[in-house]
């Protein structure tokens, strides 16, 4: 086929001289302690990059043309040095799309953030009522969340986006947080829920069941202006394939810059199996996205192992790379939520020893080291959100 | 083996005009790439 | 002769080639292998333009009086009804404006 006809699906899996876009997680400090956290995220790491670093890290971006960075963490807010970076960023060209968990998302900063070009914010909640959302979250976690979102309605912000990881409890809410969007004009996002991070631990009991992600499917296909970031691509596998690209874009299209400068495949696969480098190194970030070995071997063709004689790998690729991990399944085989039930079949049959096992992670700890359990209170005084 | 006539016409303009359009300009979701969340 | 590109459910108003076009002052335009990227900073659209030869008439737009001259000077003569259509389609997602 010329190398122009290459359908660009295809020509994404081999990667790019650059990201299209990434995610950066700014710290691991956060003041919440949700029991599904990707990143197990609530003490700062003593090594997480200066404020010089991460304005380096931006320059790098901008060099490279990368048009837009997912700001993340842990909670972004409590960077001290978060608009700073924030206006470093959009005033060189990088927009800034950012996630926040709301708590420091005040009155004023709401008013800041209005008047900033290039800047998309996301607010997460994971129930449409307090308490389901507080059982993940934490109490007090669902009212902070939409006070942020009184305040960025109040300043006038402009339309935002609400964003929800879909788990067994709140799958049914997928209406009501419908409407939660539209009462504000906000975008509704729905993440996949991953066993990455402290969701290794929730993952049995919190992901959607099997028929329960047969009605996402239905439901997302008739609701286009639902984002997804691609993350449900291993339902495209039951039929009409849904928006995106509907392939795995870790290390290819996308990938993750954590708060030490670490740099993972993907912000789902935080484990040293999915470090490429460090930004640190010499040739900085553009040295470990082009050259290093994990990137280059991931734009190799992927084999299809167990899948191969499915039908529909074509659709699903085989889904998603933690999902397999993160449950001890091998990583060319069926995802554990296989729509054809392979998965199940793979999760039974798995050796239970070989499970990556729960890592404390940037967890907060007791002085004996003990994980805290999760998740905690929303501890804020009432005049912080004012 | 010879095509038919009707063939032939048929491999000429395989491509319909949006198939042809699709070579050259596509649009990609900028949400729609699975690794950001 | 101008062209109106409805399958992108842009606003009806036609791609006049006679007019002089230049790439939008909020896109970026990022080289690649097989052509470029162009991201457009206010609507946040992505699109990819899939030839060197689109990316250097895009790119050459303004150094032009209209489309039509820059296509002529560019394209291949069994190929500009396509490239028109092409900047068509570029124009209704705003990637290009007339200016």
């Amino acid at each position: 086929m010329p190398t122009e006809a290459m359908p660009l699906r295809q020509r994404f899996t081999q990667g790019l001289d650059a990201p299209i876009c990434l995610t950066w997680e700014l710290t691991y400090a956060c003041n919440l302690a949700c029991v599904h956290c990707l990143s197990s995220s609530g003490r700062r790491d003593p090594m997480e990059l200066t404020a010089a670093e991460a304005r380096h890290i931006v320059d790098e971006l901008a060099d490279m043309k990368v048009f837009y960075v997912n700001i993340g963490g842990g909670e972004p807010m409590l960077r001290p040095d978060f608009f700073d970076l924030v206006g470093y960023a959009v005033d060189k060209k990088v927009g800034v799309k950012f996630s926040t968990n709301g708590t420091r998302l005040t009155a004023e900063r709401a008013r800041r953030l209005a008047g900033m070009d290039y800047v998309d914010v996301q607010i997460s909640i994971d129930g449409a009522l307090a308490s389901t959302n507080d059982s993940v979250r934490g109490e007090g976690s669902f009212a902070a969340a939409r006070t942020a979102m009184d305040n960025l309605a109040a300043a006038n912000f402009g339309q935002f986006k609400i964003s929800v990881v879909v788990t067994r409890e709140n799958v049914t809410q997928l209406d009501q947080f419908s409407e939660i969007a539209e009462s504000y004009g906000a975008q509704l996002r729905l993440t996949r829920f991953r066993p990455s991070g402290r969701g290794v631990e929730t993952w049995d009991r919190l992901h959607p069941t099997a028929a329960q992600q047969r009605m996402l499917y239905h439901w997302l296909l008739e609701r286009p202006d639902v984002l997804t970031g691609d993350s449900f691509f291993h339902l495209s596998a039951l039929g009409e394939p849904l928006d995106g690209l509907n392939l795995c874009g870790a290390g290819r299209v996308v990938c993750l810059i954590d708060p030490v400068g670490d740099v993972y495949a993907c912000p789902f696969v935080i484990d040293k199996e999915f470090l490429a480098g460090n930004v640190r190194d010499a040739g900085g970030f553009a040295a470990v996205w082009r050259q290093s070995d994990l990137f280059q071997s991931l734009r190799e063709p992927q084999s299809a192992g167990a899948c191969a004689s499915c039908g529909s790998y074509d659709a699903c690729q085989g889904g998603c790379m933690a999902a397999k991990f993160f449950t001890g399944l091998p990583l060319d085989g069926p995802d554990p939520e296989c729509v054809f039930g392979h998965g199940e079949d793979a999760l039974a049959a798995r050796d239970a020893a070989a499970l990556p096992g729960p890592a404390v992670g940037h967890s907060k700890v007791d002085r004996n080291g003990t994980p805290i359990p999760v998740p905690t209170p929303v501890r804020f005084r009432t005049r912080a959100l004012a | 083996m010879l095509l038919s006539e009707d063939q032939e016409v048929l491999d000429t303009e395989a491509l319909s005009d949006e198939e042809v359009d699709e070579l050259l300009v596509e649009e990609v979701s900028i949400d729609g790439m699975c690794g950001v969340y | 002769m101008s062209i109106t590109d409805e399958r992108v459910g842009a606003p009806a108003r036609a791609f006049d080639p006679d007019l002089a076009w230049r790439v939008h002052p909020q896109v970026a335009l990022r080289d690649e292998s097989f052509g470029a990227l162009a991201y457009h900073y206010g609507t946040r659209r992505l699109l990819f333009l899939k030839s060197r030869t689109l990316v250097e008439l895009v790119s050459s737009l303004d150094r032009f009086g209209s489309a039509t001259a820059a296509i002529e000077a560019l394209v291949p003569e069994n190929e500009r009804a396509q490239y028109t259509r092409a900047l068509a389609r570029l124009a209704a997602s705003e990637v290009i404006d007339a200016h």
